[in-house]
């Protein structure tokens, strides 16, 4: 009963936020407001005691991606009227999106046994000792260590190939080298000069 | 008297989960603020000390102790003040940005074990929670120094997004070779399988990682050396150079709150949390000494703070190219060799792996 309460309560707020990331008129809301969104999925799926999934979610997406995110759009000068001004030319773009979307969503809950879903059931309680962040662990590094090793890899050479293309050498670039600022030696630096007494006046 | 404790005791025994649960979030909330509030004035009168002053002496507390009262006269005075909205600001945001900064410093206590028996929430994922927690207290900090609207304040936020993205791999991978030498994420387990005295705890077999996770926490809460999103010599107060009255002291709640919690989990981590160093020693081992209690937690807890305090009074401030130098280039490699190092370490079984129940 809580439980059901919390998760409209939740749910009310995700749709809240979602809808404020498209509609808000600054970019920075629309990042804090998608912020929002990830943090009550979090919380939806702690309520299906998924709790490493809520976590990692939070971990990951908040903690690290919008960091960078508004990170990027505060710095951006974003004139708005420009922002709006290709809307009627690409909407049409934007329905077909959202259709697709939705055809998606609808074939999944069809798939998995026809729209007839039972919503007042939740979902089913673990059993007690349960440990969601054990089981995953056991199923993802016996069952699918593969696949994890190779998204490992595949992300590695990512993270690889998206620093070599952004790596120039440029010509007449000033950097520091810390090694040579500390090995610096006071001769290189300071000079003493030694001159005689001024006659006083 | 004494049989009003033991109805008192049964009272709370007989009570639901919720309310004892609600019961110590109350108390841990209300010891956590006037710990921060002591911590402000312990840290004036250490660094007065380090540098031959005094420190605050002025404000006594019912005309005893010259100096106690301070911090309870500092936040009258912050809440007599009034709250400056600047003109050109977010209105929202700017009054929303103390609070963001404010509640995960709070709510990460929910995890961690005061005692062998007194915890919130013993969650299983409990170390993960508080990694992203302490990654959520860059929020304030960024939405502050935006939405104030002024370049300073705005210097002061994007130093402290790139330092806190930087420090959190760091941080993460000393949790990732703590996760191998205990086998749980769960705060009180990690406790638990530290005990056997003080040769038994963490810190020894994972020197390198405690050096990492320290540092990368006094980065993460912003303090001396790594406080270049403040960096009064050159952007005059970072992020909170707008803010004025109660919604400053709100920010500085957060960043001592921030103190208290790394060095709580640094004590958790690496110092065996409430465990007491005696134990198993002959003696010792049948008296208060040899057993763990939330003391021991305090002891430690002081101690790491004072590294805090004396880290202030003795560095002088990084420069920020060296900060994201010492970040990426220093103590990550220094986290992946380790964890390395912890893989042999686990194939021949010593140290903490030579425990019986990891095999």
């Amino acid at each position: 009963m809580l439980i059901e309460a919390l998760f409209y309560v939740f749910a009310a707020i995700l749709v809240a936020a979602s809808l404020a990331v498209i509609t808000a008129r600054n970019p920075v809301y629309s990042a804090l407001a998608l912020v929002m969104c990830f943090v009550t999925s979090a919380a939806i799926w702690l309520l299906l005691e998924a709790e490493f999934l809520a976590v990692v979610l939070v971990l990951v997406y908040v903690g690290a991606v919008m960091v960078l995110f508004l990170f990027v759009i505060m710095m951006l000068d974003i004139n708005l009227a420009e922002l709006r001004q290709g809307f009627t030319r690409f909407a049409w773009l934007g329905w077909l999106t959202a259709l697709a979307v939705i055809v998606e969503i609808v074939g999944v809950v069809w798939a998995r046994g026809g729209l007839g879903i039972d919503a007042s059931r939740g979902a089913l309680p673990a059993p007690a000792g349960y440990s969601n962040t054990l089981e995953l662990g056991r199923v993802l590094y016996t069952r699918y260590a593969y696949p994890l090793e190779l998204a490992a890899m595949l992300l590695l050479v990512a993270i690889v190939a998206a620093i070599a293309l952004t790596m120039r050498q440029r010509a007449g670039l000033k950097y520091q080298d810390v090694s040579r600022q500390v090995a610096v030696r006071r001769e290189q630096r300071l000079r003493i000069v030694k001159m005689d007494a001024e006659k006083r006046p | 008297m004494h049989n009003g404790i033991e109805q008192l005791a049964t009272t709370w025994q007989s009570l639901p989960d919720y309310a004892r649960s609600t019961a110590w979030i109350l108390v841990i909330t209300v010891a956590l603020i006037i710990s921060v509030a002591l911590l402000t004035l312990w840290e004036r009168k250490v660094i007065g000390w380090m540098q031959l002053r005094r420190g605050p002496n002025r404000v006594r507390l019912f005309g005893v102790a010259p100096g106690l009262g301070q911090p309870f006269a500092d936040v009258l005075k912050l809440l007599l003040k009034e709250v400056v909205v600047p003109a050109n600001s977010d209105k929202f945001l700017f009054r929303l940005a103390p609070v963001i900064a404010l509640v995960p410093a709070l709510a990460a206590w929910a995890v961690i074990p005061l005692s062998p028996e007194v915890v919130v929430s013993k969650a299983d994922a409990g170390l993960l929670y508080l990694l992203s927690l302490t990654s959520m207290g860059v929020y304030g900090v960024i939405v502050a120094g935006w939405a104030a609207n002024s370049k300073y304040a705005f210097l002061g936020a994007m130093r402290s997004a790139a330092q806190m993205v930087a420090y959190e791999i760091a941080m993460g991978f000393a949790l990732v070779g703590v996760l191998m030498a205990t086998g749980s994420m769960n705060l009180g387990t990690i406790v638990r399988t530290q005990g056997g005295g003080i040769g038994s705890w963490n810190w020894f077999w994972l020197f390198p990682l405690l050096m990492v996770y320290f540092i990368s926490g006094v980065a993460e809460t912003n303090r001396a050396p790594f406080d270049v999103a403040e960096g009064e010599s050159e952007i005059v107060a970072g992020f909170h150079v707008e803010y004025s009255g109660i919604a400053f002291a709100l920010f500085f709640l957060a960043e001592y709150a921030n103190m208290i919690l790394i060095s709580t989990l640094t004590a958790v981590f690496f110092f065996g949390g409430w465990q007491g160093p005696f134990e198993g020693y002959p003696r010792l081992g049948d008296t208060f000494l040899g057993q763990p209690s939330f003391l021991w937690l305090l002891i430690k807890v002081f101690v790491v703070v004072f590294f805090f305090l004396w880290f202030r009074a003795t560095f002088p401030r990084y420069r920020y190219d060296q900060i994201m130098r010492l970040g990426w280039k220093a103590l990550i490699p220094v986290t992946l060799v380790w964890i390395g190092v912890e893989m042999l370490l686990a194939t021949y079984r010593i140290g903490p792996w030579s425990r019986s129940w990891f095999h």
